[in-house]
């Protein structure tokens, strides 16, 4: 039940202007610019993208300013701010093959065309602080070699020759959009694609973990990871044709897996895919090892009750805005739900006490 | 006074505008000197576009979540109209794109595309073989050590 409140607006007025206070910090230290955390937060502003579900740099800087850092809280000002933007149509569908590849890896062929490139990664580091990053320091010039211009064909090119891995159709069926409609179960997949998209990522790396544990145990491979960047194009209906509206930094992984077979499929490699804005790789594994997960009923897998399976339970837990929603609402004043449980606690309280009465009353009598 | 144009390179100059560097475009057209007067049609409005993406890079479609664009239509006084779409929440960058647009349909055409158009085309293919340079340099040379004597 709610019952409006009177009588802390000024305490209310009081506490944001101590916040804008706090988030300042020490004002003989420089303040922050958007571009320095654009720039240099880059990662950070990759998760505030891809959960605020709005590829926009900048915005996502703004976020993490006002929210002092607080990602979910900055991922909610940027959904908040989404739900303001009049949408001009949907892009047509980005073709990751033709990335200009910053990394890409495979841990499934070693000689896969186009190479191993390892990118700017925190791999093979030692996960040492390193102290000189807290004295000002001049960078060197990262080394440079002939660049690869043509694009880089997908690993999964060369098992599908072969046949030995399930084959992802092509279709323009229009995918449901959830920011549209509300979530009905089942979601089917692409819908499960655009959730996980967005979803929180340390839940979907739990949910992932789970799965290798032994939870809905699928054995993925990481076929390969990619990050880059890839223009969008969208059809402009004024003018009768597309153009590349833009360019978005993306992170994908393609999983193998195995798969045993079925009645009518032979034994073959089956997919995960995981596709996340900016460089997000754990966020793109996580979400690749799920969608598998996810895709049991299909490739006709026994359920084994396990929560990453679960359709359902992913998708309505997988949003960090409406847990948090939820979650953080149990804080503010519900006073008068608590005094009628209060209420109600007295009294069967009482009743207890009265029934104790009673019966110690009765054994005395006897 | 208008000229012929095709839609390919209409496609193509306006692809490059909408992915350009705000402060680079704004540069280079203060550089060509020649704002002609307009009308709006649509004057700039910031938006999202859904971004798609298919299962397993090649199936089925989906929404993968948005991005900021902003789009304008401006007619020159001559008639000739200019359309812009592109990245990002900048009216201005949106203002010089329809601009430009809108002159490169004119005799204008050859002057803008030297003075805006190309180094814009260059500085970008720059920042992008920059990088493919540094990903080049961080490709992994593979070797097998050898053991034993046969």
């Amino acid at each position: 039940m709610y019952v409006a409140v009177k009588g802390g607006e000024r305490a209310i007025d009081n506490a944001h202007a101590w916040l804008a206070e706090e988030r300042r910090g020490d004002t003989n230290v420089a303040e922050l610019s958007l571009a320095q955390i654009r720039e240099q937060m880059s990662l950070a502003v990759n998760r505030v993208m891809a959960e605020g579900s709005l590829y926009d740099p900048d915005l996502a800087a703004l976020a993490i300013k006002q929210s002092r850092g607080d990602l979910i809280e900055a991922i909610f000002l940027i959904r908040a701010y989404r739900t303001t933007l009049p949408r001009f149509g949907y892009t047509q569908a980005v073709d990751t093959g033709a990335m200009a590849c910053d990394r890409r890896i495979s841990a499934t062929f070693k000689d896969a065309p186009g190479g191993q490139v390892l990118g700017p990664t925190f791999d093979y580091t030692h996960r040492l602080l390193d102290f000189k990053l807290a004295a000002d320091g001049e960078v060197p010039q990262a080394p440079i070699a002939e660049p690869r211009l043509e694009a880089t064909p997908h690993i999964t090119e060369f098992l599908q020759g072969e046949d030995i891995i399930e084959r992802e159709p092509a279709s323009d069926v229009t995918p449901g959009d959830l920011t549209r409609e509300p979530m009905s179960f089942p979601a089917g997949r692409a819908v499960r694609l655009q959730s996980l998209a967005r979803g929180d990522e340390g839940f979907i790396l739990g949910m992932a973990y789970s799965t290798q544990r032994g939870y809905a145990r699928n054995h993925a491979f990481v076929g390969e990871l990619r990050i880059g960047k890839v223009p969008v194009e969208m059809e402009i209906p004024e003018l009768g044709f597309a153009i590349e509206i833009g360019e978005v930094e993306l992170t994908e992984c393609e999983t193998v897996n195995q798969f045993k077979g079925s009645k009518t499929v032979p034994p073959q490699f089956t997919r995960g895919y995981g596709l996340v804005f900016g460089q997000s790789e754990r966020k793109s594994i996580a979400m690749a090892l799920v969608d598998r997960a996810l895709r049991w009923e299909e490739l006709g897998e026994d359920n084994l009750g396990a929560a990453a399976q679960d359709e359902e339970f992913v998708l309505s837990h997988c949003d960090n805005i409406q847990a948090t929603g939820f979650l953080e609402h149990i804080k503010l004043p519900h006073y008068v739900d608590f005094q009628s449980e209060l209420e109600l606690v007295r009294k069967l309280r009482r009743e207890a006490q009265e029934l104790a009465d009673q019966m110690a009353a009765q054994e005395a009598a006897e | 006074m208008k000229t012929d144009i095709s839609a390919t390179a209409r496609q193509a100059w306006m692809s490059l505008l909408a992915q350009a560097n705000e402060a680079e475009l704004a540069s280079l057209w203060r550089g060509f000197d020649h704002d002609p007067a307009f009308d709006w049609l649509r004057p700039p409005e910031a938006g999202g576009v859904m971004v798609r993406g298919r299962m397993g890079g090649a199936g089925a479609a989906f929404n993968l979540g948005e991005m900021t664009v902003t789009r304008c239509a401006l007619t020159l006084t001559d008639g000739t109209v200019g359309h812009a779409y592109v990245q990002g929440r900048s009216k201005p960058k949106a203002e010089i794109a329809a601009k430009v647009d809108a002159l490169m349909q004119t005799q204008v055409a050859n002057d803008l595309r030297q003075a805006v158009l190309e180094p814009l085309q260059q500085a970008q293919q720059s920042r992008k073989e920059a990088r493919a340079a540094k990903a080049a340099a961080t490709k992994v040379e593979f070797f097998t050590m050898v053991r034993g004597e046969d």
